[in-house]
């Protein structure tokens, strides 16, 4: 049985009179790892922020676990593109991850002996517990990126968003990310956006090709033809000069 | 300066210093770390209306100053968050409509305009009692609120849009921190005056932003430093005979030029040695 996450039904989205989705139609299912492709500015984060409702469609409907986003937030752990953040800001670690825990405080009330338990917990899950104490802004692209998924963790969510997750994350370091996302695929939902396809594909069982329009959604083997419509170019230029089979169908 | 200390005007002065130091070092934080100086300057500077009115109508012009910082600190919310406007463009007009309110007003107020010169620059040593209760009340008010919502301003000033995600009332707490700014700005008038009011929200932090990385301990390095800067300040004035605010603000913006020279320097030696070969 296949329940529906996200139903995501004719969507337009605009931005000062200019389209930046066109009629999207999606749905996300349980148990879902999905990778969202396409070019810069072909609206993969825009499509992020349609399901958590920090924007609107313009036309369309979005539900998110049969309620509208906003009220479906609590459920969903979001990891922001890591590089968009102050990097001289003072704060801890471990001050990063405890915030995650926000929804399930509420306003005014300190963090629980429980809620820290679950901080150490969600640090151990991505290898950084003995960071706890460092300012994030002196860790590394791929250290930054593992706390905040603890940060998204910490929460317990039913499905797992993250934007553009291995941009500035060197080779080695990406290996290791998917590997905890392979850890997590059971438990959760996933759906991570990127614009390198090669390192996506290996791991993701299905694939979104977005560029205003969805060119392509379910199995990770598309054509040559889909991906060089959405990105508007030859697959070489895409994907430098080597997509694994696995993506690209074989002729 | 210790013989000086049994006058009551500079007990009352040292308290006035010290009252205000509370308030700018935790309100400076937020305001370096969410890098919104111009916003309080802003702020600041629009409050300056409110004296224009307090003279026109005949109340204490604090009073009018506190209105229009609140009402400043509301616009200012109001504009960024729900127009198209840039944020520089909204505070620069607010500022300059503010001021210029300021002076129509001063000009339509009959005779000429008392200590208007201390409301614009700050004369820390003609505080009166009533300004000592109030700026105590000021000052435990914004320690109360940032006490019970240290976590909700921590998410607001590092990640609005995570803690939108999270549920975290994000625009009311961010309209609440500006008028938390507009208060600490009516707090500081008498100390320093609305001119070099953004000297001491933001001179302290950027000092004790050097020593740690812990907004808490931030805050209270914050704290100490103002108070000394405006301890020191005062004995430069009394000694010198010249003015107190700008003497406490030539003071703290030398210390933290001295410094930030220090730790250059260091930073520079440290690299030499590590790049040099070994002797």
């Amino acid at each position: 049985m296949s329940e529906d996450l996200v139903r995501i039904d004719d969507v337009w989205v605009t931005y000062h009179h200019v389209p930046v989705l066109e009629g999207i139609t999606l749905s996300i299912e349980r148990n879902d790892f999905l990778g969202i492709i396409g070019p810069n500015g072909g609206g993969k984060t825009t499509l992020l922020k349609l399901i958590l409702g920090l924007i609107h469609p313009s036309q369309g409907t979005v539900t998110v676990f049969g309620k509208s986003p906003a009220k479906s937030r609590s459920r969903i752990g979001y990891v922001p593109q890591h590089n968009l953040f102050d990097r001289e800001f003072p704060i801890s670690v471990w001050d990063v991850v405890l915030m995650g825990r926000f929804g399930k405080v509420g306003l005014f009330k300190r963090y629980s002996r429980d809620d820290k338990a679950r901080a150490e917990e969600a640090l151990k899950t991505v290898s950084m517990l003995e960071y706890r104490n460092h300012q994030i802004g002196k860790l590394s692209g791929g250290e930054q990126q593992r706390v905040f998924i603890a940060r998204a963790l910490v929460a317990d969510p039913d499905m797992l968003l993250l934007d553009e997750p291995t941009a500035g994350v060197d080779a080695a370091h990406q290996t290791e990310f998917y590997e905890i996302l392979e850890g997590l695929r059971t438990k959760m939902a996933i759906v991570l956006v990127s614009h390198d396809i090669s390192a996506v594909s290996i791991y993701v069982d299905k694939i979104a090709c977005l560029n205003r329009q969805l060119y392509h959604h379910g199995s990770p083997e598309i054509e040559a033809s889909v991906l060089e419509a959405t990105y508007k170019c030859p697959v070489q230029m895409i994907a430098h000069g080597e997509v694994p089979h696995r993506v690209l169908k074989e002729h | 300066m210790f013989d000086a200390l049994q006058y009551e005007f500079m007990q009352n002065a040292v308290i006035a210093g010290l009252l205000a130091s509370v308030a700018c070092g935790i309100i400076g934080a937020y305001v370096i770390v969410k890098r919104i100086v111009f916003i309080s300057e802003g702020i600041a500077h629009a409050s300056f209306g409110g004296i224009g009115l307090g003279y026109l109508a005949g109340f204490s012009p604090v009073t009018g100053a506190l209105v229009f910082a609140m009402g400043s600190a509301f616009g200012i919310g109001f504009i960024t968050r729900k127009t198209r406007l840039a944020e520089d463009t909204a505070i620069g007009i607010l500022l300059t409509m503010g001021m210029a309110l300021g002076i129509i007003f001063i000009g339509l107020a009959p005779g000429y305009a008392p200590d208007l010169f201390s409301y614009l620059f700050g004369n820390i040593l003609t505080v009166p009692n009533s300004d000592l209760i109030l700026m105590m009340v000021l000052d435990a008010i914004i320690m109360g609120i940032v006490t019970a919502l240290y976590k909700e301003f921590l998410a607001v000033a590092f990640d609005e849009e995570f803690g939108t995600v999270i549920g975290i009332p994000v625009n009311v707490l961010y309209l609440l921190l500006l008028c938390m700014i507009a208060l600490t700005v009516v707090l500081l008038i008498r100390v320093v005056g609305i001119i070099l009011v953004v000297a001491l929200l933001t001179i302290p932090t950027a000092l004790a932003k050097q020593f740690t990385y812990d907004l808490r301990k931030m805050m209270l390095l914050s704290v100490l430093f103002g108070a000394s800067f405006t301890f020191g300040g005062l004995w430069i004035s009394y000694e010198f005979d010249v003015a107190s605010g700008a003497s406490i603000i030539l003071l703290a913006g030398s210390v933290l030029l001295i410094t930030l020279g220090i730790s250059r320097l260091l930073h520079r030696r440290r690299l030499r040695s590590q790049t040099s070969p070994e002797h």
